[in-house]
């Protein structure tokens, strides 16, 4: 009886706790949705200011002849000895084009950055409530956060904002990804709540093993990087064509002006995105191996072609292809981005259309 | 992105973009900043065997074959994991040549059911290995020649590298060059002097670590296809009680490598003591597995002490190059059957097969010989099983609960010829009933009964009793054999260090230029060049810069140094 009456106690708190997640996650996405118009209201605010800093400086017969002037001033003596040391002059390599990076979504309009303010500081809100309910989450089921497909998102939305705000915290120029990023959250915290919701289920013994949990806590951090990463890899597209557009003389559509003027060089944005890519490269090759040596102790092999595996190692070899690309003359640039964009694909891939197209052992994940 | 090169064969310079004309007064300062080989343009060979062979070889070897090399193999993975594999899963296999008639000889011609061990997808493979290699070596003896050599002496105008900084001091000139010297030495730079200026290079580590981690692949690799060729494979499932011994005989399934013989198998015996499964009693996980542990007396060799260990799922037994997996348990209730005349006639643990996570049990008792019925006429009794761990009222054909709290055992018996001399392979997990009788209880409806541990059901007409003793576990055992395990892992983690090395460390350069102006004045020049443009690179000479500004105390900023328009502060 009591024994009884003990497992009701025990149910009752842990349906309580995973309601109190269910809140915390719907609250979450509410603030974020906030947080998406605040981004919304920067940018249509930045719109205003007429910017054009690229276009002065790529426009043939503009002003400023290309390739001459050296670009930018480095002056990283730190003290009070600034004014009197000597100065770095920074020259860029070659054939590369000496464009400005835009100003930010705000387009150095007033108004536009205090949305933005408004909106990373909706974002910060939403990120401690969306934490929070990860965390009940997991003291709910009594285990790590991604035991299903359901968990996975909430844990993998958390995680990229992790990452986009220790990337701010760290003064680092990614202002300009908060839109994209926000709506992803949104979209991904949505399918998460609609689709794959899952009232909670149990991890077979297979399951319990720290290698587990350290394999699926950086398979999610890389993503969550790789992530970041496609979206500077994107976005460095779209400006690349802007600029060489400009570049050969030709007038970009009023919109993609207004839109892209803002954000970073193609240059910083490729730099960027190969940054991030190249920085969590090691860390998804640890992940594949972490995942082999528990497979070894789980499975009796550490390797066995399994569809997951199989994913995992396509994904690897496509980052492989693009930090090949980069090293070698003739892939730089557009070619690479590509290669990046399909590594990517692969990785959602392997996340989303092996779990769900595919069966092995990994099956049990859940969808 | 080496720059200008000054040890290029006359095709390398062939091959210089137009742009790096114009760093062309740089000369020998990028030389050699990494060992990576430069892009050739395709240019066809002009004569014979030897000259095509030095082509192909040359192309073999180059970034861009590696490149596609690389997308080959993940696109050749990619059929893998979509279509079943026979090495994985031989039934999906079957279904699948079921449903697709037409496509699967065709796939069968392209080796798309077994796609890891096909022709095509190993000559990926090797040719992209052979290319590695070819790459690795020449690389691995440009690297020790520039870890001979020194770092190149400074450019003429120091100007054009991508950073660059210059004051004026009151010092001597050599003064200024020992003490910048001084300075990169102990920053770890590998410096000398050369001319009016110090030349200095570190981050050697990077190509180290690149070289590392690509001759770990290749270790990898082979760690893995000797693994694969001497591997075996088998499965045992044990009752508590049993003991087993590792020969391939004692198996109910073995698989192995192409190279694998029996006499590779090592040689060692044990005993199943004690399974023991526990489970959440309470909660949203009631009923997961909290623990799964097989307690066993193991003796290696022919005839070795006895030893006692615990098996865990994620916690196998190593024996030599072998490892004894817990890969699954279930229930073996003890059944004492007896003949009309109450004789004995079986008794043993029956293993019954788990078909749920609650162990529901379904499985078959076999009694083969020694039967005979009330009239004294030998006949064979099979006997269904169907067992609940934790039998709850209102839950009559399923489980409740993974343990044995309260177990039934539904027994319903058969008897006539159970058909296993016929020659055709039985499952010892089903009955044919092709030729045999059920029992028929007293109002006339077919036999069967639900026991207790220690209960007995009566055969009709005086023909015998089934008795269900008590419940035994087995525990199911997956002995596997894999040479070369510890190479693999030792070269997954030099990879991993080789990796964060390669990406992280940057290749760098310095030069010190201290010459007297003439106005008897030193004008000191430095400039940095790194690998790839990095921000590090003119952070860490702004450093340096400053260091050296600031220990000299006879100096002026240099004037003509201008901010460019679109600077930063
Ligand atoms: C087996 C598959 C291979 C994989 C997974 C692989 C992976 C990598 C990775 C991740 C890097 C990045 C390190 C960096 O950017 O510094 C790299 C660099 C490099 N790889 Fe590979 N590689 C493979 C095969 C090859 C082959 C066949 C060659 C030669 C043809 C080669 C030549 C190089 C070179 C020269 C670099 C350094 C480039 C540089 O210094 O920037 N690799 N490789």
């Amino acid at each position: 009886m009591t024994l009884a009456a003990g497992t009701e106690l025990a149910t009752a708190t842990n349906e309580h706790l995973a309601n109190i997640s269910n809140t915390l996650i719907y609250s979450a996405m509410a603030v974020y949705t906030l947080a998406f118009f605040a981004y919304i209201a920067e940018w249509l605010f930045g719109s205003r200011s007429k910017v054009g800093r690229t276009a002065a400086a790529l426009t043939p017969g503009a002003a400023k002849a290309k390739g001459k002037a050296p670009a930018v001033t480095v002056n990283k003596a730190g003290g009070t000895a600034v004014l009197e040391r000597p100065k770095v002059v920074v020259r860029s390599a070659a054939g590369a084009r000496d464009v400005p990076d835009g100003p930010g979504a705000h387009g150095g309009d007033e108004q536009g950055d205090l949305y933005g303010r408004i909106a990373i500081s909706l974002t910060v809100l939403a990120y401690l409530i969306h934490l929070g309910g990860v965390i009940a989450r997991a003291a709910s089921v009594e285990r790590a956060p991604w035991g299903n497909m359901y968990e996975f998102n909430i844990t993998f939305s958390a995680v990229a904002v992790t990452v986009y705000l220790a990337l701010l915290a760290l003064r680092k120029n990614v202002r300009w990804l908060g839109l994209f990023l926000v709506t992803t959250v949104l979209l991904d915290l949505g399918i998460a709540v609609t689709v794959l919701y899952t009232a909670s289920d149990q991890l077979v013994p297979a399951l319990h093993s720290y290698w587990l949990y350290i394999h699926v806590s950086t398979a999610i951090l890389c993503g969550a990087v790789f992530y970041v990463g496609a979206v500077g890899t994107l976005l460095y597209l779209f400006k690349d064509s802007y600029e060489s557009k400009l570049e050969s003389g030709g007038t970009p559509g009023r919109f993609a002006t207004s839109f892209l003027e803002r954000l970073p060089a193609s240059a910083s944005l490729d730099k960027f995105s190969y940054r991030v890519n190249a920085a969590v490269f090691p860390l998804w090759t640890f992940t594949i191996i972490a995942g082999a040596i528990w497979a070894e102790s789980a499975w009796g092999r550490y390797w066995g072609w399994d569809p997951k595996e199989t994913w995992a190692f396509i994904t690897w070899v496509a980052y492989a292809c693009y930090l090949h690309a980069r090293a070698t003359a003739g892939w730089k640039g557009r070619k690479a981005a590509y290669l990046a964009l399909i590594a990517f694909g692969c990785w959602l891939f392997n996340y989303y259309g092996v779990n769900i197209f595919v069966s092995g052992k990994h099956s049990y994940a859940g969808v | 992105m080496s720059k200008t090169t000054t040890d290029a064969t006359p095709e390398r310079a062939d091959g210089t973009p137009p742009e790096r004309a114009d760093d062309a007064d740089l000369g020998a300062a990028g030389s050699q900043l990494s060992t990576a080989p430069r892009e050739e343009l395709p240019n066809l060979p002009s004569l014979g065997v030897i000259g095509w062979a030095r082509w192909f070889w040359r192309q073999l070897t180059s970034m861009r074959v590696a490149l596609l090399l690389l997308l080959l193999v993940s696109l050749g993975a990619i059929p893998g994991s979509l279509i079943p594999q026979s090495g994985t899963d031989a039934t999906k296999v079957a279904d699948f040549r079921k449903a697709h008639t037409l496509l699967s000889p065709v796939y069968d011609k392209l080796g798309l059911f077994h796609v890891y061990s096909s022709v095509w997808f190993a000559a990926i493979y090797i040719l992209l290995f052979v290319s590695l290699i070819g790459c690795i070596v020449p690389r691995t003896w440009q690297f020790v020649g520039q870890l001979r050599g020194r770092p190149p002496g400074a450019p003429k105008r120091l100007t054009r590298l991508p950073a660059y900084t210059t004051w004026r001091t009151e010092t001597e000139p050599e003064q200024v060059r020992e003490v910048a010297l001084a300075l990169l030495k102990k920053r770890r730079f590998r410096a000398h002097l050369a001319g009016d200026a110090v030349a200095a290079e570190k981050g050697y580590l990077r190509e180290i670590g690149n070289l590392a981690f690509h001759i770990a692949l290749i270790v990898m690799l082979i760690a893995f296809a000797w693994g694969q060729l001497f591997k075996s494979e088998g499965n045992k499932l044990i009752v508590e009680g049993d003991g087993f011994s590792n020969t391939t005989t004692q198996y109910d399934d073995f698989k192995s490598g192409n190279l694998f013989t029996t006499d590779d198998l090592v040689p060692f015996s044990f005993t199943l003591d004690k399974f023991t499964g526990t489970y959440e009693t309470n909660g949203p996980n009631r009923g997961t597995p909290r623990t799964y542990q097989a307690a066993l007396t193991y003796s290696q060799g022919a005839y070795g002490k006895e030893q006692k260990r615990t098996v865990k799922v994620n916690e196998p037994l190593s024996i030599g190059d072998a490892k004894v997996y817990l890969t699954a348990h279930g229930y073996a209730p003890v059944i004492t059957v007896r003949d009309g005349k109450g004789k004995v006639v079986y008794s043993d643990a029956v293993p019954l097969l788990p078909l749920d996570s609650n162990v529901t049990s379904t499985g078959v008792v076999k009694v083969l010989d020694g039967y005979k019925n009330a009239k004294g006429v030998s006949e064979q009794l099979g006997i269904s099983a169907f067992f609940l761990p934790t039998y709850t009222k209102g839950s009559e054909t399923a489980s409740t609960f993974p343990a044995l709290d309260n177990p039934v055992l539904n027994l319903t018996p058969y008897h006539g010829d159970l058909g296993v001399d016929s020659g055709i392979p039985q499952s010892v997990y089903q009955l044919d009933k092709s030729h045999v009788k059920e029992y028929k209880d007293a109002k006339g409806a077919q036999l069967r009964d639900n026991l207790k541990p220690g209960q007995t059901m009566k055969l009709p007409d005086g023909a015998g009793s089934i008795t269900y003793e008590g419940t035994k576990e087995w525990a199911n055992f997956q002995v596997v054999q894999q040479p070369g395990t510890d190479w693999a892992l030792a070269g997954a983690l030099t990879a991993i260090f080789g990796l964060a090395a390669s990406l992280f460390i940057q290749r760098r350069r310095v030069w010190v230029r201290a010459v007297a102006g003439p106005d008897g004045v030193t004008v000191v020049e430095m400039a940095g060049l790194g690998r790839s443009e990095s921000a590090k690179v003119p952070e860490e000479l702004g450093d340096l810069a400053g260091i050296l500004y600031d220990q000299d105390e006879k100096t002026t900023p240099e004037p003509e140094v201008v901010p460019a328009e679109g600077a930063e502060k």
